[in-house]
C-alpha cells in the first residue's frame, strides 16, 4: 500500500491514555499499513474552539496543520477530535484570516479519518484479527453517533472480535454529561448526567466498558473509579489490538 | 370579578445557569417529574416521527421556507400588514417588550376592559404582558391548562409547550384547591387528583372567563403574508374560545412568525404536531383572515413584535434560530433539560433552543446570566437532530461561545487555562513538557488518593475531581515509544 498514514493520538490520549495511541499503531501495522506518528502534532484545538477561545485556538490548528502536512490519511482514536477537524477548523482558519492556513484546512479536512472509520471504509476491514473474550458494553458517544456518524462501523469491528460477548446500556443515545469544559463549568449538571450513565452501564454486568473516544470514558471511568466499580474503561483500539486466548 | 395576584414571580434575577442548575438538581421531586414527562414525550415524538418516510424531506422544506421569509423578512411583513388592513386589521409595530405592552394596554383601556383572557403565547410571556397590564389595572387570565396551573401556583412556566412539565397531578391538585377561589369560580368540593376531575375543574372555572371576557389577547403560530391570516395551533380548544368569544381580539407576534404563503402551513402542519406533542395532526388548529361581520370578534388588532429579533437576524450564525416553530422537541430530548428543568435558564425560552435564543434576542455580553446560557450543554447534538426546521443548535451554541469571549475580555480561570493550553498545544516541545506534566499529575493524583481531598477545592481541577477520579497513566509517551519502535527496539 503506497499510502503514507498518519495517526493523530489526540492531546488527552497523548497524556493520559498513552496505551490508546500505541493500540492504533498496533493494529494499523498488523494490517500492514505504512504509518507515522509525527512527533510535531499537539490538539485539535477542540477545547479552545468549543469554549470560545477561537483565538486562541488559531495557533493550535496551525500547529495541526503543519504537522499532519503531506500525509494522505490521517487516522484518529477519536470520533469528536475527527468531527472538529472536519466542522470547525474552517471556522479557526476564518478567524486567522490566514489563506494559507484556510487552504491547507481545506486540503486536510477530507483526509481525517476516525479509526474505525478507516478501517471499514477505507481498508474495508471488519475483522483486525482480534479476540477478546469478556462481557463488554459499547457507549456510542454522541460526536460517534450524530456528528460523524460512525458509531455502526465501531460495533461492527466489536462484533467481529473473537470471544466478545457485546451489550449496549439503556439509553445509549444519551449523552454521558463530559462535554468539554462544560465537565468543569456545570460539573453538578455533569455530574448527574454521568451518574446515570454509570447505573445504566453497570445494569449491563459487563467487566468492560468501550467507547471510541477517550475523553467521555475519562469521565464515565472517573466516576467508576471514584464509586470502586471494578469495570474498567477500554478504548475501541485496545480491543482491537488484544490478542488474549479464547478458551 | 375577584383579583388573582398579579404579582407573578419573574425571570429577571435569575442567576448564571451552572448555579440556578445546582438549586434544580437538588430537587428530586422535579427531577422525577421531569425525568417521567420528557421520557413520554420522547418516545411519543419518535413513534410519530418515524411514521413519515419523508422526514428529512419535510425538515429540509421548512428549513427552506422560513430561510425565504427570514430573508426577505422586509417585503414579507409590509405585505402581510397591506392583507391585514385590507381585511379590515389594525397593523401596529413594537420595537420592544414595552412598547408591545403599551399597545395592548391602551386598546383593552379603550374598551374599559379590566380582565382579557389569554391564549396560550410565548411572546406575551417574553414581553412580561401579565405583568405589564396590571400595572394598568388589568387582570390577564390564562387559558391554557398548563398556563392555568403556572398562574395560579404564582409559578414561572419551566416548558415551552408543557409550562406546568414540572407539576404533577397531585400539585396541581393542591394548587387547584388553594388558588381557583381567589381568581374566579373555586375548584369542586372534594377535588382529587383524577386527570378528568382536574380537567372538569379547570372548565368550569375558565367557562366563566370566556363567557365574561370582552377583549382577547394571543399570539400567533403564523402569520401568512399573501393571505393575510394569523394560525394558531393548540390542543385543548380553550385558545379557540378565546378567538371567538370576545369582541376584541389583540395578537401579539414575533416578526419571525411571517410565511409566504397559505400553502406553506402544509409543511408545518405535518411536523409540528409530530415533533411537539408527537401526535399525527394538531386537534384544534384556528386561522382567521380579518373582520368577518357577524362572526367572532368584530374589532382586530395585530402587534408585529421585534424585541431582539432583528438583532438576530443579523447574526450570520445564529439568524437560522428564528426558523424554530416552538416545538419543544429540543428541550425534550436534552439531556441537561431532562435534569435542571426550564428554571434554570432563566426565561420563557428555556432548553437548547433557549439557550440559543435568549443570547441572540439580547446580545451577548448583556449579563452573567446570558452569558452562561451558550455553556448550557455538552453539545451532544440530540437537539439538532430532534429539530424539525433543522437549527443547527450546537453550531450556534459554540459560535455564541465565541461571541461571549470576544464580549467579556475581563480575566477568569477559564481564560487564563485556555490561554495557557493553547500556548503549550502552539509547538511540540512546549507541548512534550506540558504533556509530561499533565501525565505526572495525574499519576500523582491517582497513585496518591488524593482526588477527593482535591475534590473540596475551588477552581477547575477541583469541579473535575468532586465527583470523578483521574485516570492513572501507564507507559511511556506515545512520542517516545513511537521513536524507539521505529528505531526497532520494542
Amino acid at each position: 500500500m503506497a499510502m503514507k498514514v498518519a495517526v493523530m493520538v489526540t492531546c488527552i490520549n497523548d497524556a493520559l491514555y498513552p496505551g490508546t495511541g500505541k493500540a492504533v499503531v498496533r493494529v494499523l501495522s498488523e494490517l500492514g499499513v505504512d504509518l507515522d506518528v509525527p512527533t510535531a502534532q499537539t490538539c485539535c484545538g477542540q477545547p479552545m474552539i468549543n469554549s470560545g477561545y477561537m483565538d486562541q485556538a488559531v495557533p493550535v490548528v496551525r500547529a495541526f496543520a503543519s504537522a499532519f502536512e503531506g500525509y494522505d490519511a490521517i487516522v484518529t482514536p477519536s470520533a469528536s477530535c475527527a468531527g472538529s477537524v472536519r466542522h470547525q477548523h474552517s471556522l479557526v482558519a476564518r478567524r486567522s484570516e490566514d489563506p494559507k492556513l484556510a487552504a491547507a484546512i481545506q486540503g486536510l479536512s477530507p483526509r481525517v479519518y476516525e479509526l474505525s472509520e478507516f478501517l471499514t471504509d477505507v481498508l474495508g476491514v471488519e475483522d483486525v484479527g482480534a479476540s477478546f473474550p469478556h462481557r463488554v458494553a459499547y457507549h456510542r458517544t454522541c460526536h460517534a453517533t450524530r456528528m460523524i456518524h460512525s458509531d455502526d462501523r465501531a460495533a461492527r469491528l466489536l462484533r467481529a472480535v473473537r470471544g466478545i460477548e457485546l451489550v449496549e446500556p439503556e439509553g445509549a443515545d444519551q449523552c454521558c454529561g463530559f462535554g468539554g469544559t462544560f465537565a468543569v463549568g456545570n460539573a453538578d449538571v455533569s455530574i448527574a448526567m454521568g451518574t446515570d450513565k454509570v447505573r445504566a452501564v453497570q445494569a449491563t454486568q459487563a467487566h468492560v466498558l468501550v467507547a471510541a473516544d477517550n475523553s467521555c470514558l475519562m469521565h464515565i471511568g472517573g466516576m467508576l473509579s471514584r464509586e470502586r466499580d471494578g469495570m474498567r474503561v477500554m478504548h475501541l483500539a485496545e480491543i482491537l489490538a488484544a490478542r488474549e486466548p479464547v478458551t | 370579578m375577584t383579583h388573582v395576584s398579579q404579582q407573578t414571580p419573574v425571570f429577571l434575577g435569575t442567576p448564571p445557569f451552572p448555579k440556578a442548575a445546582r438549586t434544580a438538581l437538588g430537587n428530586t421531586q422535579l427531577r422525577a417529574n421531569l425525568a417521567n414527562a420528557t421520557a413520554t414525550i420522547r418516545a411519543k415524538r419518535s413513534r410519530a416521527v418515524g411514521e413519515l418516510d419523508q422526514w428529512p424531506q419535510l425538515r429540509a422544506a421548512g428549513a427552506a421556507i422560513k430561510d425565504d421569509a427570514l430573508l426577505n423578512l422586509d417585503r414579507y411583513l409590509q405585505q402581510l400588514e397591506d392583507s391585514l388592513t385590507s381585511r379590515g386589521v389594525k397593523v401596529h409595530w413594537a420595537r420592544d417588550a414595552d412598547a408591545a405592552c403599551q399597545i395592548v394596554a391602551r386598546v383593552a383601556k379603550a374598551h374599559g376592559a379590566i380582565d382579557v383572557v389569554k391564549v396560550k403565547s410565548m411572546a406575551t410571556q417574553e414581553i412580561g404582558l401579565n405583568e405589564a397590564l396590571a400595572e394598568h389595572g388589568i387582570a390577564a387570565w390564562e387559558t391554557d391548562l398548563a398556563e392555568l396551573i403556572v398562574q395560579l401556583g404564582e409559578d414561572l412556566p419551566s416548558h415551552i409547550l408543557v409550562p406546568a412539565i414540572h407539576r404533577n397531578r397531585t400539585e396541581i391538585r393542591d394548587i387547584f384547591v388553594a388558588a381557583m377561589g381567589a381568581a374566579g369560580r373555586a375548584a369542586p368540593e372534594g377535588l382529587t387528583d383524577d386527570p378528568a376531575a382536574l380537567a372538569e375543574a379547570a372548565r368550569l372555572h375558565l367557562r366563566e372567563k370566556f363567557l365574561s371576557a370582552k377583549v382577547a389577547v394571543s399570539g400567533a403560530n403564523f402569520a401568512v403574508a399573501d393571505s393575510g391570516t394569523l394560525v394558531i395551533v393548540e390542543s385543548e380548544g380553550n385558545g379557540r374560545m378565546c378567538l371567538t368569544l370576545p369582541e376584541v381580539l389583540i395578537s401579539v407576534v414575533g416578526i419571525e412568525k411571517v410565511v409566504p404563503t397559505w400553502r406553506d402551513l402544509d409543511v408545518f402542519f405535518q411536523t409540528l404536531p409530530r415533533s411537539a406533542t408527537g401526535e399525527r395532526m394538531n386537534p384544534y388548529t384556528s386561522t382567521w383572515s380579518g373582520v368577518t361581520p357577524g362572526d367572532g370578534p368584530q374589532e382586530m388588532h395585530v402587534i408585529l413584535l421585534d424585541n431582539g429579533r432583528s438583532r438576530a437576524l443579523a447574526d450570520e450564525v445564529g439568524r437560522q434560530a428564528l426558523r424554530c416553530i416552538r416545538c419543544s422537541a429540543c428541550l425534550n430530548v436534552c439531556p441537561v433539560y431532562e435534569r435542571t428543568g426550564g428554571h434554570a435558564y432563566g426565561s420563557v425560552y428555556p432548553g437548547p433552543i433557549g439557550a440559543i435564543l435568549n443570547p441572540l434576542l439580547a446580545g451577548p455580553g448583556t449579563s452573567k446570566q446570558v452569558d452562561s446560557l451558550p455553556y448550557a450543554s455538552t453539545l451532544c447534538g440530540a437537539c439538532f437532530e430532534a429539530c424539525p426546521v433543522l437549527i443547527d443548535i450546537p453550531s450556534v451554541l459554540v459560535d455564541l461561545r465565541s461571541q461571549v469571549v470576544d464580549a467579556n475580555r475581563g480575566p477568569s480561570a477559564m481564560a487564563t487555562s485556555m490561554r495557557a493550553v493553547s500556548w503549550a498545544m502552539g509547538g511540540p516541545r512546549r507541548w512534550g513538557f506540558a504533556r509530561a506534566l499533565a501525565a505526572g499529575g495525574a499519576r500523582v493524583v491517582s497513585s496518591l488518593r488524593l482526588s477527593r481531598v482535591l475534590g473540596l477545592m475551588p477552581g477547575l481541577a477541583g469541579a473535575w475531581l468532586r465527583g470523578r477520579n483521574l485516570p492513572s497513566p501507564r507507559g511511556s509517551s506515545v512520542r517516545s515509544w513511537w521513536k524507539r519502535r521505529s528505531r526497532g527496539e520494542r
